[in-house]
């Protein structure tokens, strides 16, 4: 297919494990027949560093947890036609969200890492992006188009998500997508 | 005043960093910061959960090396029950290990770095990724997506899942035996994987010459170097003893206890970055700069243990004075030796017969309300400690993930090639690249490290001391 022909993709890792790229990549053969069909315009595995403009179809993994990614991401829904929550940390925060659940603030989460944990030069690091008070799913944050829960969503999964959506079908999650 | 440079983020890697390089009032390089920018608090949120949930909670440090997180939490628990495990259990355990570093390494060399060793490192930014190796080289491209899915495979067979199989690996054991049908999938697979890491070993080998220079600049430096290996000092991944070598090869601690780490494993914090800087006590922060992962196993082992490896390893050891190797560079060498470890281990495990007994589990309440556990991930050495109450509460947590020991290792490594390919106050595409490529060299999972992940743009900023922009690069 002719490049300019070509679905124009991005994928994009927030803050997560980065288990829902490597489920992507579990693909595996497949996603050969893919980059047949897509443009990889963006990605953690790819050296584009600005998020392009007039892209069709993004997927965003991982919670917003500092104010550099929540800025990133509003930046992503503006150029991005599609916007896909991929996995449950995307979804509904997950394990990146179970800091929200404490009864204690940033700092003191920070605290037990930086200082109660080390030997030499204990110090919550400052010149560093700021943590945001609660890690956020992207609906929070963003509108989301279409949402892939899974930890992670398996490659099955993943593969008939896109096929609909190449093939200008809306994808049904109900009965494929479960917990866990 | 210093001047300075920042990459925004570093791609192709597992995790979120940038570098910022520091120049000198004459325009000289002084010194380059890795800097990683993301936490998530893994150590902290645990607390309070029932100690047998930490497998499937800490698997999600990071979805690259999800099998060595559960393996080394199965065996901090393994210590908490104070149970002895069945040997099949250990047998499938390291099974399932080899998996997970076959398609670790798969993904590093393939999906990660060969766009740049093949591609070149002055390529076109916008081809220089797996798709655009898909595309010039789909032969290649195809051998490296179905060895990444021969180790995916292997854990899949035993867990029922690729990511995070928390399902099956449980304290005390595996959660059930391996059938012999099973085993027949993953033996099926051996030839070809075996077929493609020796062809891209002798392609390696050859493209080498092309790269005399960055083999030279790459974080070519000596420091010491740690791991596991067995009692009789070979080449280990999943159990043993902490071996400390110096940078000229000699022996400095060996048989050291894994779970006592702290004894002689300090960690520090830079106030601009969230990775800790962990060193060798007995040199004192910063000088305890040791480095870990394949090109550290491999420098510490006496030998690797199966016959294809070994023959390999008497290769590798002719590119390092003393038969130690520093160059970052060869860090891609020492992951190809260590696929065909694993590759031959996956078959002297299958060929075993106590593999397939029905003994996997041992079954115990908390016993103890301590437990370490280490084992060698892809990317180096990986500690699990927890703290529990009388009914095996989490109370405390510290973690050492493999990225993290080689955090000093990688300032010096990106400063030297700053230092190479700065040059006369101006940036250029390679450089950043190079820069990059450094950092992809050790293979960094900063998921791991920083129980983080994230991803930003770049923008290369030069600053004279003065505070003028000098030059500009973005992508």
């Amino acid at each position: 297919m002719e490049p300019a022909m070509k679905v124009r993709l991005a994928t994009v890792w927030l803050s997560g494990c980065s288990g829902c790229h490597m489920s992507f990549l579990d693909q595996d053969e497949r996603v050969i027949e893919l980059a047949e069909k897509v443009h990889l315009v963006y990605s953690p595995l790819a050296d584009v560093k600005i998020f392009p403009e007039n892209v069709d179809v993004t997927l965003v993994e991982g919670t917003v947890a500092n104010e550099e990614q929540e800025e990133l991401l509003k930046q992503v829904r503006a150029r991005t036609r599609i916007l896909v929550s991929l996995g449950d940390c995307a979804v509904t925060g997950n394990v990146t969200g179970l800091r929200n659940t404490l009864n204690e603030n940033v700092e003191s989460v920070l605290g037990h890492a930086y200082i109660e944990t080390v030997d030499a030069n204990p110090q919550v690091p400052t010149d560093v992006p700021k943590l945001l008070e609660q890690a956020h799913p992207l609906h929070e944050a963003v509108n989301v188009d279409y949402f892939v829960p899974g930890c992670p969503p398996s490659a099955d999964l993943i593969h008939y998500f896109l096929t609909e959506l190449l093939a200008g079908r809306a994808p049904k999650m109900e009965g494929i997508a479960k917990y866990g | 005043m210093t001047s300075t440079v920042v990459i925004d983020p570093v791609t192709r890697i597992e995790g979120h960093a940038k570098v910022t390089i520091l120049l000198n009032k004459g325009g000289s390089v002084k010194e380059a910061r890795f800097q990683v920018t993301d936490f998530r608090g893994f150590e902290k949120f645990s607390e309070g959960r029932p100690f047998y949930e930490m497998p499937s909670i800490t698997s999600r440090t990071c979805g690259i090396c999800s099998v060595s997180h559960l393996l080394a939490s199965t065996k901090a628990c393994d210590e908490i029950l104070a149970v002895s495990i069945p040997r099949t259990a250990i047998l499938l355990r390291r099974l399932m290990h080899m998996g997970q570093i076959i398609q670790s390494h798969a993904l590093s060399l393939f999906h990660l770095s060969s766009p740049d060793l093949l591609l070149g490192m002055d390529s076109n930014p916008a081809k220089r990724n797996i798709f655009g190796l898909i595309e010039s080289r789909p032969d290649l491209a195809r051998q490296g997506i179905r060895l990444r899915k021969f180790g995916q495979e292997i854990i899949e067979c035993l867990a029922g899942k690729r990511i995070h199989p928390n399902e099956w690996v449980v304290p005390g054991g595996v959660k059930s035996p391996l059938t012999k049908e099973k085993a027949g999938k993953m033996l099926s697979g051996l030839p070809e994987a075996l077929e493609t890491t020796l062809a891209t070993l002798s392609m390696f080998k050859n493209r080498l010459r092309n790269f005399t220079g960055d083999v030279e600049n790459f974080g070519n430096f000596p420091t010491y170097y740690m791991g596991l290996v067995t009692p009789e000092g070979s080449l280990e991944h999943y159990d043993g003893e902490i071996r400390m070598i110096d940078p000229k090869g000699k022996i400095v601690s060996d048989h050291l206890d894994p779970k006592k780490y702290y004894e002689y494993i300090g960690e520090a914090v830079e106030p601009w970055s969230y990775m800790k800087f962990p060193y060798y006590k007995p040199l004192g922060y910063p000088k305890g700069t040791y480095r870990v992962g394949p090109l550290a196993r491999l420098n510490i082992a006496s030998q690797c243990g199966t016959p294809l490896a070994d023959e390999e390893l008497k290769q590798f050891r002719q590119m390092g004075e003393n038969g130690i190797v520093q160059s970052t560079f060869l860090y891609h060498y020492a992951r190809l030796v260590e696929l065909l470890f694993c590759l031959e281990q996956t078959k002297e495990i299958l060929d075993e017969p106590e593999t397939y007994s029905d003994h996997v589990q041992a079954r115990a309440y908390p016993n103890r309300n301590e437990g370490v556990g280490v084992a060698e991930a892809p990317r180096g050495t990986l500690i699990h400690h927890y703290k529990v109450d009388d009914q095996g509460r989490i109370t405390w947590v510290n973690m050492i993930i493999a990225t993290e020991h080689n955090n000093l290792a990688y300032n010096r490594a990106v400063t030297q090639v700053a230092k190479r390919y700065v040059k006369r106050k101006r940036l250029s595409e390679g450089m950043l690249n190079r820069v990059e490529a450094v950092i992809r060299a050790f293979d960094p999972c900063l998921s791991c490290a920083t129980h983080a992940w994230g991803n930003m743009a770049l923008d290369a900023q030069l600053f004279d001391s003065e505070g003028n922009l000098l030059d500009k690069l973005t992508r």
